[in-house]
């Protein structure tokens, strides 16, 4: 018997890391910072913000696609990532601003002279100047960026340790963590929840002390870091999906009570991939949210959360690199479509504006990949490959009817 | 014979009374303001008191008119014989009127007539002494203006011609009102403390808004600080700082009344010290070493010391002042037994409002819970009953709701046009729910994740789609007229007609529902359908029929719901989307499969959003935030929802 | 032989059916024990009991020699304590191969970070290779549980129940859709591993029930209707009304 190494047992993994660094390569010589400027620096951040979609997409493909929980929250892990980081972005940016406009008077400024001015400047938008007890981190870079693993990390510990110890399980998690982020958002939209408001953070893309470099060099180093981000969290979850963990996890993907009977305490593996793949989308959301300069409760909105379970699904689920790809390609698509690129199609009596029928489109071919190619983008690679990468399931992803009876002979519907 | 002898009586008295009145009032309207032309010509607020007495004291029924008139400036003296007439200008001319018989006076040249100007003050008086009359004006819509004018502003001298005119009032609803204002006049300008009690005890029995504010008018108080409680003041409370109001605002108070020196904010002691800085120093402190509050507050008080400046006001001296003095609340009611009276009163009052806001709550909570149950019920079927979860049901809502701006579009009649709304927008998404189930959840029975999605990209096309065809602002579906208006039962409690007939509707679809469940074929085969399809396919029944039948019936009830949520709210295309949650929340709570459970889901959630409301009434998403926290805890404890079915019947 | 499992007036109830009614039932270490009875006797529910998945509306269950009362435990720590289950119908996971499927029953720390952080030993691999041979399935190793003929599948499971070295093996209809051969094989693990550990299996095939050789529990209708040796109980009239009066 020959003793496999995690490497040869995953060749995926060596694909995605060699095609993610060609990718980085050709974005770096074509940018403006580092090579000849083919790409513009608002396409590299595009770029990059694609990265960091690709995280949280394999991310929820890990809680989805392997272990069975169809999560309607991770993009509100992603948005709390973001809005950590952004509050420290805020802060330390206002900081030198007021240091700087107090400067000007006769007397130098004291600590608390500071605080209050940046009190004002931030909170002003909602009529206010006190700093909430949420901003106490704010003014510490290595507090913020512990928050942005701790906050995600807690809330998802929090919510789905009451969500998993009551068994919900199916479509009525799914409900109850839409709820949650619904919930959630719906909190952040209150002037007085402390994070402004439906105005969100804002000005999040000029990093502070650093105005003096350009954007395109700022655009290029998020993109790197949202590369290696990827690169990582790649590794990571395949790691958790082989091996022992991933048999035990799809073990509760497709018979969950069949798994406890093995001894398994269910709960706690949900909670664990549950919690590791909300605070992976919280760092995500951490490296998303700098590149595109602004965060507000939209964000959050339960909508959100879905379209990532729309990419998912149309990457293909059960496979990591399909859920990456599936977020490249729509949310891609989705900006070209959206951004005016696609050229209308006149038929004469109705002309059809993409930017009006982009969203009809992508719903009906989210109903006919869900109806036709439930293996997704993904699904091509079998072709490939001609081989079948993911066995065929059994039974539907998620729950399913299991070995459970409560009258004998007779199996539960 | 009776009949005559009385018509006979009735002459006597038309003939004798005027005589009688001529002879006992000898002068006429005319001679009473010459008695007084310089008051009348040019009337002070001080010295028209004499005028309108004498004439209110000669009661003739002249006296009203001019009254108005003198008010309204169209009562002019004529320079040559200081006689006052009304006047009205034609051309170069005046047409004059006789004061005293109303009589055509002829004209006269403008440049002869003075016209009376009354200022204000003056109005404001004669207004007061005109109220009496009208107060026994034969009009009736006169007499309520009259009232109407004095709850809006309630004087003493109010008091009396309004007492005097219960008497003759023969409009009984109007003289309940007159009581009612005589009552509340009496408690606050009463002549006698005895007098005032009484009324205000009186008082103790209503509801109304302006009885609490008679109540809080007698209960008005000033806060006020001293040294110590002054003696035989009406004292309301003694307030504490750091409890009943901040220390900031106590010591403001303090600063208010001249009894401590204000403190100096961060601002001014900057600004002092950078007006004080002299050869790179402040009060002897380098300037580099005013970056902290410490640093400052030291060249602070050098300067403070020098006398430069004022002392600075510190904790310490804030905190002395404070206890030094004591802050109280006193009434500007000097009487103790009024006050107290009025306190007891008003709580006694207050207590009744409570109750009635509590009913008025509940009666928003059953409106809001009938809303959520008409959103939830087709979901109880679809999701409850089939176990198909349908996310584009809120889309469903959503059409219905178009369905009847269309049909008001051809439709002008708002009355005709809800009729034929309300089963068009059943049978429009009937068929768009028929369609789905065809083309899509069929292909994905058993597989509810995958439905899930399926039909969100179905919501997410029929959202945009609807933007597309409508645009993206809210369309407006209006409700007949006889839905407009509330039903009010007092001042507190009322509810919109419109509420009232979503209500209704609720129960309509309830009993509907239940019915077509438990009682008819088609139920009976829903229900075999769902419990063993193949048991139920070998019995004859085609579950592919009953699947399709059983979808479209939740989904038309979807769009029926969608009429009356249109009604009540705005047509936006994201109008389902708002209510997508809160529908598949009523049907967990509530216990899938069961329409009771709807129900209860429905009720639970519905009070539970108006009681958070109440709590919190400012803040409408605060609400929505807890009640969701609130539903997922509750799913703890009852995971199954609360009207839960045991065993089999529950599936999983 | 000391008892492990004793269950004392045990009643459980769906929607007003009694399922179980006052149930006894006691078992020692090592001790091989068959249970027969009618459809609807109440045998799966006896099990889920058991096993944790039913909770029962009174009674005790006591287990082991600390006398723990199982009632009190989820299904994962009544698995962890040693009772093995192995399904009716057998529920194998499909999309695994036969290894993962034994690997994961293995008896080995359930925690997730243990599981996260497990390597591969030898030892493990070798109990594998050990438990695919007594199940018969070394060639199958490799393969995915869903390629399995239900026989194999069988297998997979009685192997899976094995491979967590339980101490009380609930067996529920082992024999179904075996051809003899495999039954005989069957009959001897079962028969092996009652040696060390108590063994409960539930069967309606006689033939099989007759070979095990052991003690029988006739279940009716929620409760034990007799009990003792095969002989014994097939000459009980009541057993004899409930198979064949009806």
């Amino acid at each position: 018997m020959t003793r496999q190494t995690f490497l040869t047992q995953n060749r995926s993994i060596f694909w995605f890391l060699l095609a993610l660094a060609v990718f980085v390569l050709i974005v770096t010589v074509l940018s403006e910072a580092t090579g000849n400027g083919m790409i513009s620096t608002s396409f590299v951040k595009t770029l990059g913000k694609t990265l960091c979609l690709m995280l949280v997409a394999i991310a929820m493909d890990v809680v989805w696609g392997y272990t069975g929980i169809l999560s309607l929250g991770h993009m509100a892990f992603f948005g709390l990532g973001g809005y950590m980081i952004g509050m420290w972005l805020m802060y330390a940016r206002t900081e030198i601003i007021v240091a700087e406009s107090l400067r000007a008077a006769a007397i130098p400024p004291t600590p608390e002279e500071i605080h209050d001015a940046i009190g004002t400047q931030i909170f002003g938008v909602v009529g206010s100047s006190d700093f909430p007890l949420i901003w106490a981190f704010a003014s510490s870079f290595w507090a913020q960026l512990a928050l942005v693993v701790l906050v995600p990390g807690v809330l998802a510990l929090v919510f789905g340790w009451l969500a998993f110890r009551s068994r919900v399980t199916g479509v009525y998690l799914s409900i109850l963590t839409q709820a949650m982020t619904l919930a959630l958002s719906l909190y952040l939209f209150q002037n007085d929840s402390g994070l402004r408001g439906n105005n969100g953070l804002s000005g999040l893309q000029n990093l502070p002390g650093l105005d003096a470099v350009p954007q395109s060099q700022v655009s290029i180093a998020f993109f790197w870091a949202s590369a290696v981000a990827l690169g990582l969290g790649y590794v990571l979850f395949a790691w958790v999906v082989s091996g022992k963990m991933g048999s035990v996890i799809r073990g509760i993907r497709d018979n969950e009570s069949r798994v406890r009977f093995l001894g398994y305490h269910v709960e706690s593996y949900k909670l664990f991939v549950f919690t590791l793949t909300g605070i992976v989308a919280g760092i995500a959301g951490a490296l998303y949210y700098p590149q595109a300069g602004i965060i507000n409760p939209n964000e959050i909105a339960p909508i959100a959360s879905i379209y990532l379970a729309v990419w998912v699904a149309i990457g293909g689920r059960g496979r990591l690199y399909g859920a990456a790809l599936g977020a490249a390609f729509v949310s891609l698509l989705s900006s070209w479509f959206t951004g005016g690129g696609v050229p209308s199609i006149p038929l004469g009596f109705y002309t059809i504006q993409w930017t009006d029928w982009w969203l009809v489109l992508l719903g009906v071919s989210f109903v006919a990949v869900t109806l036709l190619a439930p293996k997704g983008i993904g699904g091509l690679f079998d072709l490939i490959t001609a081989r079948h990468a993911v066995p065929e399931r059994v039974g539907d992803f998620g729950p399913d009817k299991g070995a459970r009876r409560t009258v004998e002979g007779e199996e539960e519907r | 014979m009776l009949r005559a002898f009385f018509l006979a009586f009735a002459l006597v008295l038309c003939l004798c009374l005027p005589g009688a009145r001529v002879e006992a009032q000898t002068q006429d309207l005319q001679s009473i303001l010459q008695t007084h032309a310089d008051e009348v010509a040019s009337p002070g607020r001080r010295s028209v008191g004499t005028v309108i007495d004498a004439l209110v004291a000669s009661g003739l029924p002249a006296v009203p008119q001019f009254l108005e008139r003198w008010a309204d400036r169209s009562v002019y003296q004529r320079e040559s014989d200081g006689l006052f007439y009304y006047a009205k200008e034609n051309g170069d001319t005046y047409s004059l009127t006789d004061i005293s018989t109303g009589a055509d006076a002829g004209t006269a040249p403008s440049a002869e007539m003075t016209e009376i100007r009354p200022n204000g003050g003056v109005r404001r008086v004669i207004a007061t002494a005109l109220v009496q009359f009208q107060l026994s004006d034969p009009d009736i819509a006169r007499r309520r203006d009259a009232l109407d004018a004095i709850s809006r502003s309630p004087e003493a001298d109010q008091l009396e011609p309004l007492r005097a005119s219960i008497e003759g009032e023969t409009d009984d609803d109007l003289r309940a009102r007159k009581e009612r204002l005589a009552g509340m006049l009496a408690a606050r300008y009463g002549d006698t403390p005895e007098e005032r009690i009484a009324a205000i005890e009186a008082l103790s029995g209503a509801l109304s808004v302006d009885v609490r504010a008679v109540l809080n008018q007698i209960l008005s108080s000033d806060t006020a600080v001293a040294a110590a409680l002054p003696e035989g003041a009406n004292i309301a409370r003694t307030l504490t700082p750091g409890e009943d109001l901040t220390e900031a605002e106590a010591y403001a108070q303090l600063v208010a009344a001249d009894l401590a020196p204000a403190i100096q904010s961060r601002d001014q002691i900057k600004a002092a010290l950078t007006a004080n800085i002299a050869d790179g120093r402040v009060g002897g402190v380098p300037i580099g070493a005013l970056n902290t509050e410490d640093g400052r507050a030291r060249a602070y008080a050098a300067l403070a010391g020098a006398g430069t400046v004022p002392p600075l006001v510190t904790e310490e001296d804030r905190n002395a002042a404070l206890a030094a003095h004591v802050f109280y609340e006193e009434y500007e009611e000097p009487d103790a037994a009024i006050t107290d009276a009025a306190r007891e009163a008003l709580d006694e009052v207050e207590t009744r409002v409570a109750m009635n806001q509590a009913l008025d709550l509940g009666l928003d909570a059953l409106s809001l819970a009938s809303i959520y149950f008409l959103a939830a019920i087709g979901l109880a079927i679809t999701f409850g009953v089939m176990g198909v979860i349908n996310m584009a049901h809120g889309e469903f809502i959503m059409m219905g709701a178009y369905t009847g701006y269309v049909v008001q579009q051809i439709i002008p009649d708002y009355t005709v046009s809800i009729i034929v709304a309300l089963p068009l927008a059943f049978a429009v998404t009937f068929g768009a729910g028929v369609a789905m189930e065809r083309l899509v959840i069929r292909w994905l029975y058993h597989r509810p994740l995958e439905t899930l999605l399926a039909t969100f990209g179905i919501s997410i096309a029929l959202q945009q789609l609807a933007k597309n065809i409508f645009g993206t602002q809210a369309r407006p579906l209006t409700s007949p007229s006889w839905l407009d208006g509330a039903w009010v039962l007092n001042d507190v409690v009322s509810i919109a007609n419109i509420r009232i007939a979503i209500f209704v509707l609720a129960l309509i679809f309830l009993g509907l529902i239940l019915f077509v469940l438990n009682k008819t074929r088609l139920g009976l085969e829903v229900r075999a359908v769902t419990q063993n399809p193949g048991m139920a396919a070998s019995m004859g029944i085609n579950p592919d029929k009953i699947n399709m039948l059983t979808f479209g019936l939740g989904s038309g009830i979807a769009g029926i719901a969608g009429v009356a949520i249109g009604l009540y709210a705005k047509v936006t295309s994201e109008m389902g989307a708002d209510y997508i949650v809160q529908s598949f929340m009523t049907v967990v709570v509530g216990g899938v499969g069961n329409v009771w459970g709807t129900l209860a889901g429905a009720g639970l959630i519905g009070i539970l959003q108006k009681g958070i409301e109440f709590l919190n009434p400012s803040n409408t998403l605060a609400a929505q935030t807890y009640m969701i926290l609130f539903i997922i805890l509750f799913i703890q404890v009852r995971p199954k929802g609360i009207v839960a079915l045991k065993g089999r019947a529950a599936g999983d | 032989m000391a008892t492990l499992l004793e269950m004392s007036g045990v009643s459980v109830s769906f929607d007003g059916f009694k399922a179980i009614n006052n149930l006894s039932f006691q078992i020692g270490e090592p001790e091989l024990r068959a249970i027969i009875g009618p459809n609807g006797a109440g045998k799966t529910t006896f099990m889920d009991i058991i096993t944790g998945k039913t909770r029962p509306d009174e009674g005790k269950v006591i287990y082991g020699e600390k006398s723990i009362s199982l009632l009190k435990m989820s299904e994962s720590q009544i698995a962890m304590a040693g009772v093995g289950r192995k399904f009716q119908k057998p529920t194998v996971f499909e999309a695994q191969t036969v290894r993962e499927n034994l690997a994961m029953a293995l008896k080995n720390k359930r925690g997730p970070f243990d599981v996260l952080l497990y390597r591969k030993t030898t030892r493990g691999a070798e109990r594998i290779g050990e438990l695919a041979e007594t199940i018969g399935l070394t060639e199958q190793l490799p393969r995915v549980a869903g390629e399995l003929s239900h026989g194999q599948k069988q297998w997979l499971e009685i192997g899976m129940l094995l491979a967590q070295d339980p101490r009380l093996l609930l067996v529920d209809e082992p024999a179904a859709g075996m051809t003899p051969a495999e039954r005989e094989h069957t009959t001897d693990l079962l028969k092996r591993a009652a040696r060390k550990h108590a063994v409960v299996v539930v069967e309606h095939d006689m033939e099989f029930i007759r070979r095990l050789d052991c003690r029988v529990t006739v279940l009716c209708e929620g409760s034990v209707l007799a009990e003792g040796s095969l002989d014994h109980v097939t000459s009980d009239p009541q057993v004899i009304e409930v198979y064949l009066g009806r």
